[in-house]
């Protein structure tokens, strides 16, 4: 039993962490209907970003949590303005192709400015575990949960209730009529992928002292957090944290019950499955097109 | 200009519309026919590559291209067609046998993997393929006495009518050219066929597609049977090229590269697959090739511009340690696809139609033929 629990809360912030990526996901697509496959690399490059910050510059941890975020706030912005904003509106197969292409090429660069080793940020929740009878949490796997819980009814409150989040629903359901209404579709655009990167970096940093940061993180976590976002309903804030946690508890349980080689596939199996019964994932809108 | 003047549809639906088709495909065949006689042992294995590359883009035009279900799943339905391959000829069966085998089993997959993808679009899609790869690749990993697991299975050299007919001989060459040759006649036939108009249909509108009567999960499941079918094919010369396969050779990374091929090809015609396969197999030589040379080249115009021997050297070597760089393929790699999806949408056949179109217009040519409209997004989640 205990080990069912210990299995389950590992899992859970596992599952975080793919929620908080498959969070970015969800953002940009909400607000543009645009998927952003380089998303764990922004994640990776964010979590190099506060390596600097804090590992090699030395700078408080709070300080340089902010400045990566900042950072790549910006460079998400960038990024939307180069390689996105030309190519919005069309078929979303070229949009996938641009961010896979913007992937590939954060990939190698970071690989060359900090090299392919592995890299660790010491943090204040690194030492130390929570002891609750004779279950152990440690706190860099709470810390992970509680942020993402955090980001997560933030994000939402933004986006159903400032007018801001409004105007980033309206301008993905039709951007022409956003216009019409006065909207600022590509500003808003912009300010989505701040925040998707923003949101990306907390993911990255959180996750240094749980599995490190390398050049490659991104991809691998990214390809978890691609499922938890379907699973989830891709459209649904809440639902990419539901997906992400499923995933990750399924992931941790198929890797301690099941035999090896079980733990990497049972969450895309399960996906599969969720797919042929839900085809919109579990928490998405199923609406008819009108012709 | 050449005016074509057609009266019926059998003029429309023709594969060669007038006599220049017969004379430039014609001489282009010639060449292919005399290159192994030419070509260094080198270039001819990467056209060989050239070929089973170009052989599953057509399979993945048939299916993104003109079905418009978009797949990264394609390296599982190659994974597949090798494996049989390998399996099989252990137990000494013979080259067309499994060959039609491995073409048969895959087709079969890839129908089972079109039933599940009726009911999904766009991302939900492409997610469902990178699972179905997942799942195989972990299935050749660990189904030991058939995939030999990690290791890998060695592919013995292939007999056809009792003759050995290694890797590198002009023979396998032939081969692989026929069998891409006869997958593009073959699609070029189906596409013209009422299979290949409703695949377009569904593509266009799936809406507009059924209630013209066009049974549209049916044709789906075709389209994925088909497109793994021919994948399954070339999977069966890939493994007698390659001599050895294992599961880390068929990853996402290769699917992304099938997909990398049609979209810098062209996707909305049968001649992107093939310059797109001649790119990417190209495109290795290529930067090893600068790699090698660039620094020198750069020193000597340094030099040409007065610049003195230890500055030129200076560049020389700063050139030279930036190519050497760990990564820089990756990185070149990203930006050729950003810079193909954002300014050459329609991709090398595309630029090719421009040029032609170019002359043919001469002097009246103008830009805006090839425009892009301007579009809005507009949700598709109320699909």
């Amino acid at each position: 039993m205990l080990d069912f629990v210990q299995q389950l809360v590992s899992g859970v912030a596992l599952g975080c962490v793919y929620g908080l990526i498959a969070l970015g996901f969800v953002l940009v697509y909400k607000a543009t209907e645009v998927v952003n496959f380089a998303q764990g690399d922004l994640m990776m490059l964010g979590g190099f970003f506060a390596f600097t910050f804090i590992g090699m510059m030395g700078l408080n941890y709070w300080i340089g949590f902010a400045g990566a975020v900042a950072a790549m706030a910006l460079f998400g912005m960038l990024a939307e303005r180069i390689v996105v904003r030309p190519i919005l509106g069309y078929p979303q197969f070229s949009i996938i192709m641009a961010t896979i292409g913007l992937g590939y090429f954060l990939r190698s660069v970071a690989g060359m400015i900090w090299g392919t080793d592995d890299f660790k940020i010491d943090t204040p929740f690194s030492q130390g575990v929570l002891r609750i009878g004779s279950l152990v949490l440690a706190y860099d796997k709470l810390s992970v949960i509680a942020a993402t819980m955090i980001l997560c009814t933030l994000l939402w409150l933004f986006f159903n209730k400032t007018t801001l989040g409004t105007a980033m629903r309206a301008s993905s359901e039709n951007m022409l009529a956003a216009y019409y209404m006065g909207i600022p579709v590509k500003r808003v655009v912009s300010i989505v992928w701040a925040i998707s990167a923003a949101v990306a970096t907390c993911a990255g940093v959180l996750l240094a002292p749980i599995t490190f940061i390398h050049s490659n993180v991104g991809l691998v976590l990214g390809l978890k957090a691609f499922p938890a976002a379907v699973l989830g309903g891709f459209g649904s804030i809440p639902g990419a944290v539901v997906g992400g946690v499923l995933i990750g508890v399924i992931e941790s349980m198929a890797g301690f019950y099941l035999p090896e080689g079980w733990k990497d596939v049972a969450p895309y199996i399960v996906l599969l499955a969720v797919l042929l019964l839900k085809p919109e994932g579990l928490f998405g809108l199923h609406a008819r097109k009108k012709v | 200009m050449r005016f074509l003047f057609k009266t019926d549809y059998e003029d429309d639906i023709r594969l060669f519309p007038h006599s220049g088709y017969v004379v430039s495909y014609g001489l282009l065949f010639a060449v292919l026919l005399i290159a192994p006689y030419v070509l260094s042992s080198y270039l001819m294995s990467q056209l060989v590559f050239v070929c089973i590359y170009a052989t599953v883009g057509v399979a993945l035009l048939i299916l993104t291209g003109f079905t418009g279900q978009a797949s990264l799943g394609h390296a599982a339905f190659l994974a597949i067609g090798a494996y049989t391959a390998a399996y099989l000829q252990k137990y000494n069966v013979p080259f067309p046998v499994y060959f039609l085998a491995a073409g048969v089993l895959t087709g079969c997959i890839g129908a089972l993997v079109g039933f599940p993808a009726l009911r999904l679009q766009g991302i939900y899609l492409v997610i469902a393929t990178i699972s179905f790869a997942f799942i195989v690749e972990e299935i050749l990993a660990r189904w030991e006495s058939v995939t030999n697991g990690n290791e890998g299975l060695r592919v013995k050299a292939l007999s056809l009518l009792g003759v050995t007919v290694s890797r590198d001989s002009p023979t396998f060459y032939f081969l692989c050219l026929a069998v891409l040759v006869l997958t593009i006649v073959g699609t070029l036939n189906l596409l013209r066929s009422p299979t290949g108009r409703a695949f377009v249909a569904i593509r266009d509108s799936e809406t507009a597609a059924r209630s013209m009567g066009v049974n549209v999960a049916l044709y789906k499941v075709k389209s994925f049977a088909i497109s793994a079918a021919i994948t399954g094919f070339a999977g069966v010369l890939f493994a007698h090229k390659l001599s050895f396969i294992s599961p880390e050779m068929f990853t996402l990374q290769l699917s992304i590269e099938f997909i990398i091929v049609i979209l810098i090809g062209g996707t909305f015609s049968l001649h992107g697959a093939v310059l797109g396969a001649i790119f990417i197999v190209m495109i290795d030589p290529f930067l090893t090739y600068l790699k090698d040379d660039m620094p020198g080249v750069i020193a000597g115009i340094a030099a040409a511009f007065g610049a003195g021997t230890v500055t030129a050297g200076n560049i020389q070597s700063k050139v030279a340690a930036f190519a050497s760089l760990n990564g820089l393929k990756g990185a070149i790699y990203g930006v050729i696809i950003m810079l193909f999806v954002l300014f050459e949408p329609l991709g090398l056949y595309g630029r090719w139609l421009k040029i032609k179109l170019f002359f043919q217009l001469f002097p009246l040519y103008k830009r805006a033929t090839f425009k892009r409209q301007k579009i809005y997004v507009k949700s598709e989640r109320n699909r």
